[in-house]
């Protein structure tokens, strides 16, 4: 592997499942979401159409309507386009460009997936993110010929940003040059250096061409020199099963089941989905933001009772005691001090036309609750073309801004579409603060204008997100910030 | 559909309750959905045609807010040509969990001249108008739909939460971004949401959650005799919504059907698959995709869907 070992990694050859029917073990088969990143002119939807192809999850008449496609637009007899498979609307086929999150699912014996398509230009960055945030693996694609370029940072950068907590760098189009594996070695390198100081984890790095189909699903002839898993032996072999018990508990009460039927009176039970976290019956658990305690004395299900309840796994919770509890609350363990408080320091995307304003009135979405609250200010900024910070001193002060004028010149301190920046929001009502960089599954928040509902930013709790993102050369690392930066 | 507790807990393993495979996250995801819209909107509706994704979509809800019963009504847009078979289904559904049924009916809005019958015969297009006016006069404000994203391409694109403003118009720019699973349902008045919790289903994982959950399907979803005659490719069901023409032959074949839609545009195909388990074998070894094979509205063009989705389509 040259840079990142992939220890651990179990590989057998993958199984197909595609037409194979009957006698498979889908039964016991996991799920796995992921991500792409990476351009189009990379070979991305080429790549995604060959894992849909390779794994047998094209069926005759897609097959035929995509070989049809190719020969109006004049392709040469022959190759099918499979790009083709994965441009969905008009636009996109008429532009050759992929304009929105699209998602795909193919699944072998092994293993289901869900594929996040994202696009890679710049200007779409609030889709890479929207992708990167359900993702366990993302696979950052580039060419072969260009090696590791800023775009490639960016997508790295977002991909460190969300917590992805799997990265494969595919490095595509390998048959254009010859399949030389001194410069596949360079690129990875490059890009795992890169990888260390965003903190991301170990990085696997597989030379392929989608075009061709070498090292996708099938191991290929042409690289001799590479012994490790195909991209597809990769996505069937990284573990994705979370050790729930490791982690915090914590439920979001979405729903209060009250049946008030003659057969249950009085039931009272709280539904959610385990967030993070095991929840056991005879649990202590704290209601926030009230802080109440109460122990669980049921899960209850559909089919039949629960003992205990592992995320991401949808439950009942009946507590000992008649509490006040509503959606919006969250259950924590008792004895676990969580943060909650009306302070809410988070890096945000932003995800809309308009500019941030500072001083709007927002509501800001954190788990099932939803509280109104005023965004003060934007107090950094990334730039995510050079990758640089900007900070500015705190001065909370409500200058009015032009949230017409598009230009950032116009508005040094306010965040346009796909600028990612940290804000400071005052809230009406205390929410749970959980540091998105260590609780994933509950420190993200919406920001939603109060107007016409539209989601303007998708943010990370915590203040610290941006400062892992700046780029440190390779030469000026020193290890002590990397240990401070909770690498 | 049984009506009672199911004996046999496949799902359920107390005590054991870890890892949990694909089926198992598809459904935690499912009911995770169906109460966000419980405790978020005001008007839910449950689109139940009796086809096997809104049956698959119903036994969601029922788990989600068991032991409560469904607290949504169920709408069917009835285009006047259902398979007997089917109706039957939905109203002993209906009767046995107690739900409200609404029905919005194509015969009613071609009777009021608010559509306009077309000359094949197909009334699939025709759902969008008494399905919008349905949702208005009852001012329904989240309509799940059993829609799925691996069905057709222009459906890739689809949110779990879809926005639809107050012509039920379908704008592909408008989408918001979903992140995590916060789910985004806030709207203006007049403007609804359309719910997809299955979408991230294929159509082998919906029938193998049929096989695992033991739920009930109409019988026109396993093979039998029926008289069929052929029509750009697909058997069709002699009936009286304009078929067979005088240059159609009717035969008595073994057919079932993959999809459950408007007579005039719901193809069967040969088959002799029994049970869902013989489906299942069916379908994971078929080379052609449900809407593919039996659909013959969606061969229109490419964008025929994209373009039916911004009409208000399901």
């Amino acid at each position: 592997m040259g840079t990142h070992a992939t220890a651990g990694l179990t590989r057998p050859a993958p199984s197909l499942d595609g037409a194979a029917a009957g006698a498979d073990d889908h039964a016991q088969r996991d799920l796995l979401r992921l991500a792409t990143a990476g351009s189009v002119d990379d070979g991305k939807s080429t790549l995604i159409g060959r894992l849909l192809y390779d794994t047998k999850s094209v069926l005759a008449d897609q097959l035929s309507a995509v070989e049809r496609a190719t020969a109006a637009r004049g392709g040469e007899g022959g190759a099918v386009d499979l790009a083709l498979l994965t441009d969905g609307l008009r636009a996109e086929r008429e532009q050759g460009i992929t304009i929105d999150v699209a998602y795909r699912y193919f699944s072998t014996a092994r293993r289901a997936f869900v594929l996040a398509d994202t696009p890679g230009h710049v200007q779409y960055t609030r889709n890479m993110v929207t992708g990167a945030s359900t993702a366990e693996l993302a696979i950052v694609l580039v060419d072969a010929r260009k090696g590791v370029l800023e775009q490639t940072r960016r997508h790295a950068a977002l991909t460190a940003l969300l917590g992805v907590p799997h990265v494969v760098l595919a490095v595509n189009k390998m048959d254009l040059i010859g399949f030389d594996e001194a410069t596949f070695r360079s690129i990875s390198a490059q890009f795992a250096d890169y990888a260390r100081v965003l903190g991301l984890p170990a990085v696997h790095a597989v030379p392929l061409s989608a075009l061709d189909g070498d090292n996708v699903v099938d191991r290929s002839v042409r690289t001799p020199w590479y012994d490790g898993p195909t991209l597809l032996e990769l996505l069937e072999s990284v573990p994705v099963a979370r050790d729930a018990s490791t982690e915090p508990l914590r439920l979001p009460v979405q729903y209060v089941i009250r049946p008030r039927t003659p057969e249950h009176p009085d039931y009272r039970g709280y539904a959610g989905k385990v967030a993070s976290g095991v929840v056991r019956v005879g649990d202590e658990l704290r209601v926030l933001p009230s802080g109440r305690t109460s122990r669980v004395v049921g899960l209850d299900t559909f089919d039949g009772p629960l003992d205990a309840a592992d995320a991401p796994r949808s439950v009942t919770v009946r507590l000992a005691d008649d509490l006040d509890v509503a959606r919006g609350d969250v259950l924590v363990p008792a004895a676990e001090q969580v943060a909650t408080g009306q302070d809410l320091v988070g890096t945000v995307c932003w995800l809309t036309e308009r500019r941030s304003v500072p001083g709007a009135r927002v509501l800001v979405r954190v788990g099932t609750r939803t509280v109104r609250g005023l965004l003060r200010e934007v107090d950094a900024r990334l730039d995510v073309d050079t990758l640089t910070v900007e900070q500015w001193d705190p001065v909370d002060t409500l200058h009015t801004i032009d949230a017409t004028d598009t230009s950032t010149e116009a508005a040094p301190r306010s965040l346009g579409l796909n600028a990612i920046g940290r804000v400071r929001l005052r809230l009406a009502e205390p929410v749970v603060l959980d540091d998105y960089a260590t609780h994933r599954r509950t420190g993200g928040f919406l920001v939603v204008d109060p107007a016409d509902g539209s989601t303007l930013a998708a943010g990370l709790i915590g203040p610290t997100l941006l400062d892992r993102l700046v780029p440190v050369r390779a030469d000026e690392r020193d290890d002590d910030w990397l240990a401070g930066a909770g690498i | 559909m049984t009506t009672t507790f199911p004996t046999d807990t496949t799902t359920a393993d107390p005590g054991a309750a870890g890892r949990l495979t694909q089926l198992d996250a598809l459904e935690s995801e499912g009911i995770h959905v169906m109460r966000e819209v419980a405790g978020e909107f005001e008007r839910p509706v449950l689109l139940f045609s009796g086809g096997k994704d809104s049956i698959v979509m119903l036994h969601l809800a029922r788990k989600a807010f068991w032991p409560a019963p469904v607290p949504f009504p169920v709408m069917h847009v009835d285009t006047g040509h259902n398979f007997p078979e089917v109706i039957a289904y939905r109203d002993r559904t209906v009767a046995d969990l107690g739900l409200r049924l609404v029905v919005a009916s194509v015969q009613d809005a071609i009777d009021d001249g608010r559509v306009v019958e077309r000359p094949g015969g197909s009334r699939n297009p025709l759902q969008t108008v008494p399905l919008l006016d349905g949702i208005t006069a009852h001012r329904f404000d989240a309509v799940f739909g059993g829609g799925r994203r691996d069905e057709e391409k222009a459906r890739a694109k689809e949110r779990m939460f879809s926005l639809r403003d107050e012509f039920g118009q379908w704008d592909p720019r408008r989408q918001r971004p979903e992140l995590w699973d916060l789910y985004n349902g806030r709207h203006k008045p007049g403007e609804h949401v359309r719910v997809f919790p299955l979408s991230n289903w294929t159509e082998l994982d919906v029938w193998r959650y049929i096989e695992r959950e033991g739920i009930e399907l109409p019988d026109i979803y396993f093979t039998h005799d029926r008289d069929v005659f052929a029509r750009d490719g697909m058997w069709l069901t002699a009936g009286t919504w304009g078929g067979p023409r005088a240059d159609e032959t009717v035969e008595r074949r073994h057919v079932r059907y993959r999809t459950v839609g408007d007579m005039s545009c719901t193809g069967a195909v040969d088959s002799t698959a029994a049970d869902v388990a013989d489906v299942i074998a069916e379908v994971a070894a078929s080379r052609l995709t449900e809407r593919g094979a039996t659909r013959a509205d969606d061969r229109a063009s490419e964008a025929a869907m994209e373009d039916r989705k911004r009409e208000g389509y399901f």
